[in-house]
């Protein structure tokens, strides 16, 4: 935002400057024609502005420019270009530092509003593509709303129908139960109808029966009466007793000994049920208290809770519950002990056994975050992508090998250039490159080297110039000498030419090695090349050949680096796609040659459609 | 397994004595006692008419036989001494399905009775016929009554047209009273576990609901559904093939294998593979007593065991193990079940279904036997001998026993066990 704001001052401002401009212009000379026009066609046109104001002033009207000039400049705040005149009277004199100052300071308006202009230019771009980006959101986003609004009147509609539907159904379980309801007050009355019809039916039937009854009886008397023809003795020879009050109260005493007796015996096994119970609590106490007893150090040493005092309570219990005479006391407190104590175990128990859970789940947690948590899906993914891969190589591997033995076998020429070809099109265009680069480098150094020959030479030159100078000096000397004879001077002489070309050898041999180096080096076997040129002293060329270089890999890089977190989802596909790919070049020999070489071409430029 | 020679039968008239050593039969007017283990005719009585009833007394010493055709009219139960010349009366007694029912060591008779629209139970003492207790029960129209078998709990159920069951103590207290539901059809069958553990009561809704003896609600109920789903019941199919030439069939030879219809049809179960559906029969919802609901029900002699029979699946019938609460086996059979009975000794199921075979489940397998003899021999009904040793098989004119040796009947159950 900030940014924006410093940008937005400066192009508003020129645009206001802009308006004075024109406001000022309106109401001006009769000569400016151009002037609107330039306007209108824009300031920063300098080459029209150039023009304008080659046209604008001529020989003739210097004078009406000057002034004309003065009076804009006036208008807008400048100084003006005339010398304060000293008196009414006195011709105005043009003040040259003024114009001059106007000059410069139009001039660097000038430069201000160009770049105002140009921010503005910038910022109309981007306000631009950010309209237009905005737009399609607007209109993406209209569509959107389209759609939801449409959904939400499909919904609305499904809604009305379900509440219709439901209101229906709502109406139809009103009827259901009213209808039940009905149903059952019939029936409930047909109940009631048939029981009172029953009733008069039964008392019908019960009359009649009295009748036939009596019909039966006053009939035939007693004759008619089934009788025992032989009575069968008793096996003891007791006869029946007699009914009595007697016999009634034995009965009733039999009955209740018989139901006592079925309770005794219910109660008995109630009584055992129990006892079981109990001894299986007994055990399941025991074992409880062994199982927590070990543990049950630790948290007295933490002091945490009241498990120990829990503890301390279960074992009191148990020694006490361990008495014997405890299981036949059945009375309530030992049962709310008993009861108490296992509740208490249990919770203990259950605690441990959370306890565990939670340690158990921490661990595996841990070992997750170990891991760096890799969720079993991403795993599957990740394995998958794997095995495609891997298929894919394997493919790769397999038409590598059918190639490798087509060349192996059939050594075609067209093919084999065309392997060539394939393979050594990208080297041959680097070693171009870098052949052009050490041509270039080449002739430098040949430069150098004549240079240094030249200098060599002159070296040289002078050297001999210096001998000879000083041999002349030293057969001055000699001849001022009149010691020496002849022969001796030409031993000298001699001896002074033989130093002066050893010495020079030593110079030529000390300056090789510095001219001859660089043109040896690019001589060298191209597969170290990339060490040299990396070695050599930047020329500006190779400098620049790197750096771009440099720099569209590193923006590829970086393209790359970001593709694969935004393209995840598309990843699978794309090796889908790169699979299908190494399948259609499959068949066929010479065509799988071709299939492989553009496989790579293929994949990559998929790789690059895929880019956003 | 053996089979007797078929003998001649009247009115399904075919009773062991309580105490096993004899077997009574009628035969038109005809009451035949025999030895049970040879058959031989130890007896043999001839009555004025044909017999329409007969019942042996507890101490097998004596046989009843009645033919309604000579009795009179009696509006009143009479009670006979056979030792004394005392006769007893019992006024108002009610005609229903079940009115009437004695303890298992025959101290106490309840009577269901019937005054001024309104029923009545009445229990006495059977030593000296003195009534005990009277009490009116909370029923529109008392249907049936039972003894739990510890002779201290009386079952009383409502006819069908409510669901009401009412359990009374021995001294007429009311314990309880249980109502599955209101306005259908509701009870048609009873029983009590041998244990008196348990009351199963099957209802028209093609439930079983049992009632446990301590507060008498229901325990769990065992619906009835034509679809067995779960993988954990058995389903025994009763299949039937015509047996291949030779003697490959003569799984168990009988003893006149000689006389057995060559174009018996040789039928033998195989386990169905869960889900299974059962076949169904749409009961006619505009008729009286409408074939559904669960019509028969029998506890195994150990409690174990519950056998039922749902009657709108006349051909299956199930078996529920009471320990696990759950269906275990169905058994479903070619023709609609006529009758199933539990052997008193250990947990087997005979079933008829009034074709020629006789069928043995137990919890060891199932198997079909081919009832050997000449022409049809239909089982229409069966009843064990309380030894469980063997078993009478009757049909409409005859009878025979089936011996089944303890280990024999064993085998042979592993052996269709193996095979299945």
């Amino acid at each position: 935002m900030g940014d924006w704001m410093t940008v937005t001052d400066p192009g508003l401002s020129a645009e206001s400057k802009n308006i004075s401009q024109y406001t000022s212009e309106t109401k001006m000379s009769p000569s400016s024609l151009y002037s609107q026009q330039v306007l209108c066609s824009s300031v920063p046109l300098s080459k029209n502005v150039h023009s304008f104001f080659s046209a604008f002033c001529t020989e003739e009207n210097i004078e009406q420019s000057i002034s004309y000039l003065d009076q804009e400049l006036t208008t807008f705040g400048f100084p003006s270009l005339y010398e304060e005149p000293k008196s009414k009277e006195a011709k105005k004199e043009l003040n040259i530092v003024a114009v001059l100052n106007c000059m410069n300071e139009l001039l660097v308006l000038q430069r201000k509003n160009l770049l105002a202009q140009e921010n503005v230019e910038t910022q109309n771009l981007k306000l631009g593509s950010d309209m237009d980006h905005l737009q399609s959101c607007y209109a993406k986003l209209k569509e959107q709303l389209e759609t939801s609004r449409r959904e939400i009147v499909g919904l609305q509609e499904r809604d009305r129908q379900l509440q219709c539907k439901n209101r229906n159904l709502h109406q139809l379980l009103k009827n259901e139960k009213d209808e039940v309801q009905k149903l059952q007050n019939i029936i409930a009355s047909r109940a009631t109808q048939y029981n009172h019809d029953m009733k008069r039916k039964e008392r019908e039937y019960n009359k009649l029966k009295e009748r036939l009854h009596q019909l039966v009886m006053s009939k035939k008397d007693k004759k008619i009466a089934m009788d025992v023809l032989n009575y069968v003795g008793r096996a003891d020879g007791k006869r029946g007793s007699w009914r009595t009050g007697k016999t009634e109260a034995r009965n009733e005493d039999e009955m209740y000994k018989i139901l006592l007796n079925d309770y005794e015996y219910r109660q008995k096994q109630i009584l055992m049920e129990n006892a079981e119970l109990k001894k299986v609590l007994q055990q399941m106490k025991k074992e409880m208290i062994s199982l927590l007893s070990p543990q049950k150090k630790k948290p007295r040493e933490k002091a945490d809770e009241s498990t120990g005092t829990v503890i301390s309570d279960v074992e009191e219990d148990a020694g006490e519950l361990s008495r014997e005479s405890m299981w036949d006391l059945s009375c309530e407190t030992v049962r709310e002990q008993l009861t108490n104590s296992i509740r208490k175990q249990w919770r203990i128990l259950k605690s441990h056994v959370e306890k565990l859970d939670n340690q158990v789940s921490k661990v595996h947690l841990e070992g997750f975050n170990d891991k760096d948590v890799i969720s079993r899906q991403d795993h599957e993914q990740e394995t998958e992508k794997l095995e495609l891969e891997i298929q894919q190589c394997k493919e790769m591997i397999k038409t590598q090998q059918q190639l490798l033995q087509q060349l192996a076998t059939a050594c075609d020429d067209d093919t084999t250039s065309l392997f060539r070809d394939c393979y050594l099109l990208e080297e041959k265009e680097r070693l171009k490159e870098e052949w052009s680069l050490f041509k270039e480098q080449k002739k430098n150094f040949e430069r150098e080297r004549r240079s240094f020959t030249e200098a060599a030479i002159r070296l040289g030159l002078e050297r001999k110039a210096f001998e000879e100078e000083r041999a002349s000096w030293l057969k001055q000397q000699f001849l001022n000498m009149t010691t020496f004879d002849h022969q001796n001077s030409e031993n000298v002489k001699l001896l002074s030419a033989f130093s002066g070309s050893s010495d020079q050898d030593n110079r030529t041999v000390h300056s090789k090695p510095q001219q001859k180096k660089p043109p040896s080096v690019s001589h060298g076997s191209p597969v170290c090349t990339s060490n040299v040129t990396k070695s050599l002293p930047a020329s500006p060329t190779l400098d620049s050949c790197q750096m771009s270089s440099c720099v569209s890999e590193h923006s590829s890089i970086s393209v790359l680096n970001i593709t694969p977190e935004e393209m995840k989802p598309n990843e699978v596909g794309r090796e889908c796609t790169n699979q299908t790919w190494s399948v259609a070049s499959r068949p066929g020999s010479q065509e799988g040659c071709y299939g492989g070489c553009s496989l790579t071409y293929t994949s990559s430029h998929v790789q690059k459609d895929d880019l956003p | 397994m053996n089979f007797s020679e078929v003998f001649k039968l009247s009115s399904l008239l075919c009773k062991f004595s309580p105490d096993g050593k004899y077997l009574a039969s009628c035969v038109q007017y005809r009451l035949v006692v025999r030895d049970v283990s040879t058959l031989q005719i130890l007896q043999l009585y001839t009555c004025l008419d044909q017999v329409q009833h007969m019942e042996w007394s507890a101490d097998s010493l004596f046989i009843l036989c009645a033919m309604y055709k000579r009795g009179l009219v009696q509006l009143r139960i009479t009670v006979w001494s056979l030792c004394t010349k005392s006769v007893s009366y019992i006024k108002y007694p009610k005609a229903c399905q079940q009115g009437i029912t004695f303890t298992r060591d025959g101290r106490y008779m309840a009577l269901a009775e019937r005054r001024d629209c309104k029923d009545y139970v009445s229990i006495f003492v059977c030593s000296d016929w003195q009534l005990l207790r009277h009490f009116d029960t909370d029923t529109q129209d008392l249907a049936g009554m039972e003894w739990a078998p510890n002779g201290c709990v009386l079952a009383v159920w409502d006819s069908c047209l409510e669901y009401k069951m009412l359990l009374y103590s021995l001294d007429g207290r009311l314990l309880s009273v249980y109502s599955a539901y209101e306005w259908s059809l509701g009870i048609k069958s009873v029983a009590w576990s041998p244990s008196s553990q348990f009351l199963a009561v099957g209802s028209y809704d093609g439930k079983v609901r049992l009632l446990n003896h301590v507060t008498w609600k229901m325990t769990t109920e065992f619906g009835h559904p034509a679809a067995v789903s779960n993988p954990k019941t058995v389903v025994y199919r009763e299949a039937e093939k015509s047996p291949p030439p030779g003697l490959g069939h003569l799984s168990f030879p009988p003893s006149r294998a000689g006389t057995r219809p060559l174009a018996a049809l040789e039928s033998k179960y195989e386990i169905a593979s869960v889900p299974v559906s059962l076949q169904t029969l749409k009961p006619a919802a505009d008729r009286a007593n409408p074939r559904m609901g669960v019509g028969m029900l029998a506890f195994s002699h150990d409690s174990y065991f519950l056998a039922t029979r749902n009657d709108n699946v006349p051909n299956a019938v199930w078996v529920w193990d009471i320990q696990k609460l759950r269906l275990f086996v169905v058994l479903e059979q070619l023709a609609p079940v006529r009758s199933f009975q539990w052997d008193p000794q250990q947990p087997r199921l005979a079933i008829c279904t009034a074709g020629s075979k006789v069928y043995l489940w137990s919890p060891a397998g199932c198997m079909s036997v081919q009832v050997p003899g000449e022409g049809d021999f239909p089982v229409l009904s069966l009843c064990w001998h309380s030894s469980g040793d063997s078993l009478a098989l009757l049909s409409k004119d005859h009878f025979c026993l089936c011996f089944l040796e303890p280990a024999e009947g064993r085998a042979a159950l592993g052996q269709q066990d193996s095979r299945t």
